[in-house]
């Protein structure tokens, strides 16, 4: 008797053919950007790393860019797929001139509008790989949100994708507080991306930070943070240890 | 206007340069029943003469809420005025969905004139019977538009459209300049006045006129006949007072509504050396 395998349509979303249409894995991807509100605006940092799997291939990736204007975006995940976004943008920012009536799409606008494209994509199978910060400023109002390429989107006083959420967020939580001001805030952020770059394996001392208020955007140019690396505990890491770990 | 060679396609010029379909569509406009707007720095006021058929039956529904914070008043063919507002509705409702934010009302009004100016250039269509007072509050403030048949569309601080409209249009030009800052309440009174000089003498009462408001921190809404009916009372009353004061040639102030009327249209049309405003 004939065994009859069960065999996928061609045009269906689950088989080898069609998977070429859709995004499996990530390929080039950068990593976290961590984000917080201040008193003048949003500040915003990431560091400039490209990796290809675990080789961190590329070093000068700018992983945040300004938004029409109210609003600044960063992103973590493949990097491709951020560059499509950004020819989203683009064009419903554009668009949005030719009204040329006054009106503007706000950070808020932007946020959502890019919720409801991270989440299209993904109930395809066919997700946008990245996770997404979105800040801005419009008429006194910030505002402060992230999407991830499930869809899963919220606003905060500070947000942070990948080991960010893990490692910055926690630090966020203790030594945030409104009305921060400028150097507060950066101060604030470099600690995050420090604690990052020791325990990220995918950061790279390399990092931008970019700050958005009602006058515009400023991304600055590219800077390292200071390291230490004679921690004891660094030395000597196996001292203590009981068994192969 | 004459029948004439040139008008029985709105794909044919006429040799002055005139579409006849259209200009013919906004006669439909006039031959509606009455509809006003008027707008203050903060809110926005729409009213409507509710002419039933007959006495048996319900009157036709002129005004429309669109979204929270814009609604539309017609004058017209009825029936392409409810399909207009439910296009409408169905933009602002994406709008929303997609950005989490109100339609600006600019936008909105631009969308609906460039689908009207479509039925001006296709052979196979006829232009929208209907005039929209479109009346909204986005960022930039409070609006009232006008939306034409030809597809143009003019932002105004008050305005009439469909029958008998030059006489509010006439009482509305006195006043316009003392909107902006007018309270709401103020508004509305100046609303149905409006409405009252559309009447020409017949009783105003809130059975007849439907008043809505849009504002900063109050959402499109019609005010429900009660509230209506108590502002009519409360300035019949002070107009009596009012008209000998204003009015050279006028009765001594009598509760008679009717003569309230027409000594007011009187006062109109005496007071005014304006050009009519015809479109």
């Amino acid at each position: 008797m004939n065994f009859m395998a069960s065999k996928q349509p061609e045009n269906s979303l689950l088989s080898p053919e069609s998977d070429s249409q859709r995004t499996l894995y990530p390929y080039v991807t950068g990593t976290s950007v961590v984000a917080l509100k201040y008193k003048d605006g949003i500040l915003m940092a990431a560091d400039m790393g490209g990796s290809y799997g675990s080789t961190l291939r590329y070093k000068s990736v700018e992983r945040m860019k300004p938004i029409g204007k109210h609003s600044l975006l960063g992103a973590s995940g493949e990097i491709s797929d951020f560059q499509e976004i950004l020819r989203y943008l683009d064009e419903l920012i554009l668009y949005d001139n030719m009204w040329d009536d006054g009106n503007s799409l706000g950070p808020k606008e932007v946020h959502n509008y890019l919720t409801r494209v991270m989440y299209n994509r993904r109930n395809k199978f066919n997700p946008l790989w990245n996770s997404l910060v979105l800040g801005g400023v419009k008429n006194g109002q910030k505002y402060l949100g992230t999407v991830s390429m499930i869809g899963v989107n919220f606003e905060d006083n500070h947000v942070a994708t990948g080991f960010g959420n893990h490692l910055a967020r926690p630090i966020l939580r203790q030594e945030w507080h409104e009305n921060l001001s400028f150097e507060d805030g950066v101060r604030l952020l470099e600690k995050c991306m420090r604690v990052l770059l020791y325990r990220d394996r995918s950061a790279v001392n390399k990092l931008q930070i970019a700050k958005i208020t009602e006058e515009g955007v400023t991304i600055s140019q590219p800077y390292s943070l200071k390291t230490y690396w004679e921690f004891s505990a660094f030395e000597n890491p196996a001292q203590g240890a009981i068994g192969s770990w | 206007m004459f029948r004439n060679q040139y008008d029985t396609d709105v794909t044919t010029w006429s040799p002055a340069g005139r579409l006849f379909q259209v200009e013919y569509a906004m006669e439909a406009v006039k031959q509606g029943s009455a509809a006003i707007g008027l707008r203050s720095k903060t809110h926005v006021v729409l009213g409507c003469v509710n002419k039933a058929n007959s006495e048996l039956s319900s009157h036709q529904k002129k005004i429309f809420e669109v979204d929270d914070h814009i609604g539309v008043a017609i004058a017209g063919l009825t029936a392409d005025g409810r399909v207009l507002s439910r296009y409408m509705r169905n933009e602002c409702i994406n709008y929303s969905f997609t950005y989490e934010s109100p339609l600006p009302v600019g936008r909105l009004v631009v969308q609906l004139a460039d689908k009207a100016q479509v039925c001006t250039q296709r052979s196979w269509k006829r232009p929208y019977g209907v005039g929209l007072l479109v009346a909204g509050l986005d960022e930039s403030g409070a609006h009232l538009y006008y939306n034409c048949p030809s597809g143009n569309y003019f932002e105004y601080q008050a305005f009439a459209i469909g029958s008998r409209s030059q006489a509010a249009k006439t009482y509305l030009e006195r006043r316009f300049e003392n909107f902006t800052d007018s309270s709401r309440d103020d508004l509305v009174k100046d609303a149905i006045m409006a409405i009252r000089e559309t009447l020409q003498g017949e009783t105003l009462k809130s059975a007849i006129c439907t008043i809505a408001v849009v504002g900063a921190g109050e959402p499109f809404h019609v005010l429900d006949q009660g509230t209506v009916q108590q502002i009519i009372d409360t300035f019949e009353t002070a107009a009596e007072q009012e008209d000998p004061a204003t009015e050279p040639d006028a009765a001594t102030g009598q509760e008679a509504a009717a003569e309230q009327g027409t000594a007011a249209d009187h006062g109109g049309s005496t007071d005014e050396g304006a050009a009519p405003m015809d479109i």
